[in-house]
């Protein structure tokens, strides 16, 4: 392969690392909705990559790629139709403003 | 096409650092349009780093599903809602040292353990060539359920998220 496999594996934990910091310090809610798209990402590059060099089998890290891209468009979806109800009612995205089951 | 190869290489490690300061960029940036535009670049650099390990039906799929679906959805709800956001609302809480050193942490854990040389590789896995057909014959054989599993929760996702977006009459 082009690249050595611990070479994509520390992208992708790159990857992870900084999707995660943006999951904790975004205030906006569509933001971190795009930092988890991040780290669904970084996933899908460690299963591509074992499925390329490790695996018995090679097919079945990319099937399960597809898989998680799909879990991401059905996140995606309804997340953002959440959010969207959400700014209706509360008229905002900041997840400070929304406290309603904190008490 | 050996002359060819330290140059395909330096390039695939340009293409890895420049996703890489896309995706700080992704993080960092407080307008959030250009949050979802360095999105797109992260996004379109991961579809070239599929390419290079030679999953090209993956490289599609991600053009085509996150590029082409998912951030225009993100795109819409950013501009749905960024009217009330004024530029003075802070982009990030007050956590950012204790969140930058957490996952700093996190990924000097992971690179002690995936910076190691011995993983065991096989040859013949490094050989195959996974075309679309052979991906097909998976998705329709070995795993059916799981694809029938993920069609029905797609079509769940999509109706719960018409429910979850349409306006109430009363309220309107």
């Amino acid at each position: 392969m082009i690249i050595p496999l611990s070479h994509l594996l520390i992208f992708g934990a790159i990857l992870f690392a900084i999707g995660l910091y943006g999951i904790l310090v975004r205030s906006n809610i569509i933001a971190i909705l795009i930092s988890i798209e991040l780290i669904l990402n970084a996933v899908n590059i460690n299963l591509v990559a074992f499925s390329r060099t490790t695996s018995i089998s090679p097919v079945t890290g990319q099937v399960f790629a597809v898989f998680v891209m799909a879990m991401a468009a059905a996140a995606a979806a309804v997340g953002l139709a959440i959010v969207l109800a959400l700014f209706r009612v509360k008229n905002t995205v900041l997840s400070e403003d929304i406290n309603l089951l904190k008490w | 096409m050996n002359t060819l190869y330290p140059i395909i290489q330096i390039l695939v490690y340009g293409l890895m650092a420049g996703t890489i300061l896309a995706a700080i960029g992704v993080v960092t940036l407080p307008n959030l349009f250009h949050a979802a535009l360095c999105l797109i670049g992260v996004l379109l650099g991961i579809a070239g780093v599929y390419l290079a390990i030679q999953a090209e039906f993956l490289a599609v799929i991600q053009i085509l599903l996150y590029v082409g679906a998912v951030m225009t959805l993100v795109i819409f709800a950013v501009m749905m809602t960024h009217r009330m956001s004024n530029q003075n609302t802070p982009a990030h809480n007050q956590l950012r040292i204790p969140a930058l050193l957490s996952s700093t942490a996190l990924f000097l854990v992971l690179f002690k353990f995936l910076s190691r040389p011995h993983w065991p590789i096989r040859s013949e896995t490094l050989q195959a060539r996974v075309s679309v057909a052979d991906l097909g014959i998976a998705f329709v054989g070995p795993y059916a359920f799981p694809f029938e599993v993920i069609s029905i929760v797609l079509i769940a996702a999509m109706i719960g998220a018409l429910i979850i977006a349409k306006r109430d009459k009363e309220n309107s």
